[in-house]
């Protein structure tokens, strides 16, 4: 919309008839584009929306004649404890993995890689980046053997006189979250690399000689400055993270019980081991809504800050 | 975006395909067949290349359409449902499986075969068992099956030389199992004594290789098909979860971190029992799938090492083992638009010679009585002549829809007695609350 509205504000004085030409003019090229859109990601939406309220299924009665149930597959996930405890292993590993983790991780790396020798930033870059772009199930496998109970982190463990542990059965949610930030810190700290190398040394010079500190020059100059590469990153990684499904499904299939079932897999669960499309579109809108709320956090944050 | 992404994309493909509804390219010239083709399991992609030419030849001017769907079980199983739900792409023959033919027969996804079975002479070589797999609630025949597979138990016959049991042992209670995994604790130290699935980690294994082993051998069933209800508490599912009770609390079993672990059933089959860690194994027929040569884990010496016998009933009580089954179907799809092409290629897809084929390809265990008797069938695995009897006291799974849910509950159970959260006693009556929950108060009863 906003790329139709900019033109006409530039050609107000233009008689109608030739304006409306031009605007078609402007328009047109973009029709495929918005056809493509409305068919693929509009519509799509819009069944998710219209399934939500329904009783589809994959199979039985449901699955040839659907019918509409109002708001009865959300009442029975706001009455279904299972759903709760899910939504917030949901809200805890986003907030773990991608807020904390991923995001001050990434900080952290491209603040010390910053500055240094090409040599040092080509080697620890690449080694962060070869966990970016492997895929999630292969390190799925690589976290599943890393932390299993004959696995390399009991091995090392025990070498230096320590006691193993079953670390995806006695904290299921930690595993995922740690193997989350693994995978994902390169992305923000690629960000927050080109976010950083755009702030101008001469006000950081200029700081430093007025004597500010370090971390007064971080507080007060550099992080003012990327702001918006921060909003752009956190939304970014919240929304993979709430996403987040072959990397737990690998690693714990959201067990032992539901210890680390967050959404997608109990959306998983719903839809496709038990047959309920219905149910499982209607948490699909909660976890867009989910997705929709921190995004409006982050949003208000920004907006205050400095 | 994984979980998300496949939801749009089934709301892209239904769709789309919905869109497409009026257009109903599909001919009656080309019949489509849909199955599974994944990892390990290439049997049915071998059949269907095998039968095409012949297909193509006896019926001219017809054309045969191989659709393999390279996905798990549960995918598969979407992806061919999804199919279904617009004539389009709906194929005219699939490989179903016999647990869905109640709700695909309920959702009108499926063609009743009644009348082409009665001047179809093969039908009366198939074992009744298998027959009754095919048959929905409604009395309709919606299928003809492919092979089955049947569970027991496999023992390691040099943990049991160590131990000072039989070589050829054939326990006839709970408690000889028992006895015997208690004596191979004492005497071989470092292995586990018995494996019975239990927990939601490995899912479907946990109920109906674990659970439904020990309740289907107490009398006690899961579903009463005469009164056309579910039963829960019963005794004999106290008496299952005793048993699981037993085998985890008293070290008798794997340590719970491994049973909940979600890729234990193929470590099992993969590791445990090939390099000798495991003494006896409540599991399936398929397993020597995974050990003959070219399989994902080849030990050419596991038909001398290992030993099969029948899971025992409770106490002994007649017919003095149990086994349950699976196994798939070829189905007519409804909305074929040459029916009688579509029998035509079931015909010929299950006749003697390739249900042979497609049995040997896939491991499956025959429910051809002609092809029992072909020394062919018997020839290159040892033990199938004992799946194959089991036949004769197998039991299938209740089919119906609600059923993946009520599974899903008895592995809740089942993880909350092996773990000890739960006792026996209060898991049963958990389960019992959930099943009403899931089935309905008035579709399920309690029997002490």
């Amino acid at each position: 919309m906003v790329a139709v509205g900019l033109p006409e504000r530039t050609v107000t004085r233009r008689p109608p008839a030739r304006r409306g030409r031009r605007a078609a003019g402007r328009v047109l090229p973009l029709v495929p584009a918005f056809g493509l859109l409305a068919l693929f990601f509009v519509g799509p939406i819009l069944w998710c929306v219209y399934a939500s309220f329904t009783d589809i299924s994959l199979t039985g009665a449901g699955a040839s004649s659907p019918h509409l149930v109002g708001l009865r597959n959300y009442r029975q996930m706001f009455s279904d404890p299972a759903f709760a405890k899910s939504l917030w292993l949901t809200v805890v590993f986003v907030i773990g993995s991608a807020v904390i983790g991923q995001n001050v991780g990434g900080l952290a790396l491209a603040l010390l890689m910053n500055g240094r020798h090409r040599i040092v930033r080509a080697v620890v870059g690449g080694i962060v980046v070869g966990a970016w772009v492997l895929p999630e199930l292969v390190a799925g496998f690589m976290w599943y053997a890393f932390l299993s109970d004959h696995g390399t982190f009991n091995a090392i463990l025990r070498a230096v006189g320590l006691h193993g542990g079953s670390w995806l059965y006695s904290s299921p949610l930690a595993a995922v979250t740690i193997a989350n930030v693994w995978r994902g810190t390169a992305f923000s700290m690629l960000v927050y690399s080109a976010a950083l190398s755009n702030v101008p040394d001469e006000l950081l010079e200029a700081a430093s000689v007025d004597g500010a500190s370090g971390w007064a020059r971080l507080r007060h100059v550099t992080l003012p400055l990327i702001r918006r590469a921060m909003l752009t990153n956190l939304m970014t990684i919240t929304l993979q993270t709430l996403a987040v499904f072959t990397l737990i499904f690998v690693m714990t299939g959201g067990g032992p019980g539901t210890k680390s079932q967050t959404l997608p897999i109990f959306m998983y669960q719903e839809a496709f081991k038990f047959y309920h499309l219905g149910y499982g579109a209607a948490l699909a809108i909660v976890l867009l809504a989910v997705g929709a709320v921190f995004s409006l956090v982050y949003l208000r944050a920004m907006r205050k800050e400095v | 975006m994984r979980r998300k992404s496949a939801l749009v994309m089934t709301a892209v493909m239904v769709a789309a395909t919905a869109s497409a509804c009026g257009g109903g390219s599909s001919d009656s010239k080309t019949i489509k067949v849909a199955y599974q083709k994944f990892g390990n399991f290439i049997g049915a992609d071998e059949l269907f290349k095998k039968i095409k030419p012949v297909f193509e030849q006896q019926n001219p001017g017809l054309k045969l359409k191989l659709i393999p769907i390279e996905a798990d079980e549960n995918s598969y199983y979407t992806k061919l449902n999804l199919m279904r739900r617009s004539p389009k792409t709906a194929p005219d023959v699939a490989y179903e499986d016999t647990f869905f033919v109640n709700s695909d027969a309920e959702a009108r996804f499926l063609r009743p075969l009644d009348d082409d079975l009665k001047s179809w002479p093969d039908w009366s070589q198939f074992v009744d068992a298998a027959k009754a797999a095919g048959q929905a609630a409604d009395g309709h025949t919606y299928g003809i099956p492919m092979g089955t597979d049947t569970r027991g138990l496999w023992y390691n016959k040099q943990i049991f030389a160590k131990a000072g049991l039989p070589q050829n042992w054939q326990p006839k209670t709970w408690n000889d199992v028992l006895a015997a995994a208690r004596q191979i604790k004492s005497k071989v130290p470092g292995v586990i004594p018995l494996n019975v699935y239990a927990g939601k980690g490995v899912g479907e294994a946990s109920s109906m290789q674990g659970f439904e082993m020990l309740l289907y051998g107490t009398g006690d069933k899961l579903y009463d098909d005469q009164t056309k209800k579910w039963v829960a508490p019963s005794r004999g599912m106290g008496a299952a979860f005793d048993f699981l009770k037993t085998v985890y609390s008293s070290g008798l079993g794997p340590t719970q971190q491994q049973a909940l672990d979600p890729h234990w059933s193929d470590n099992v089959a993969g590791q445990e029992l090939p390099k000798g860690k495991l003494a006896i194994a409540l599991d399936g027929s398929w397993l020597p799938q995974a050990w003959i040569p070219g399989g994902a884990n080849a030990w050419p010496q596991w038909s001398s090492v290992l030993g099969t016998a029948a899971m025992p009933t409770q106490n002994g009580q007649a017919p003095g083992k149990v086994s349950l089954s699976g196994g798939w179907l070829l189905s007519v799809g409804a909305r074929t638009k040459n029916p009688s092409a579509a029998w035509k290629l079931v015909q010929l897809a299950m006749n003697k010679e390739n249900s042979l084929f497609f049995y040997v390809k896939a491991t499956q265990v025959s429910v051809r009585k002609d092809v029992v008797a072909d020394p062919k069938y018997l020839e290159g695995n040892p033990t199938q002549r004992f799946w194959t009897d089991l036949v004769s006291v197998t039991q299938y799974r209740p089919a119906y829809n609600v059923y993946p849910q009520i599974s899903n509950q008895l592995q809740a159970a089942s993880e909350a007695v092996v773990t000890g959260q739960s006792s026996p006693r209060s898991a049963m009556n958990d389960f019992a609350g959930q099943v009403k929950q899931i089935a309905g108060p008035d579709k399920v009863e309690a029997r002490s």
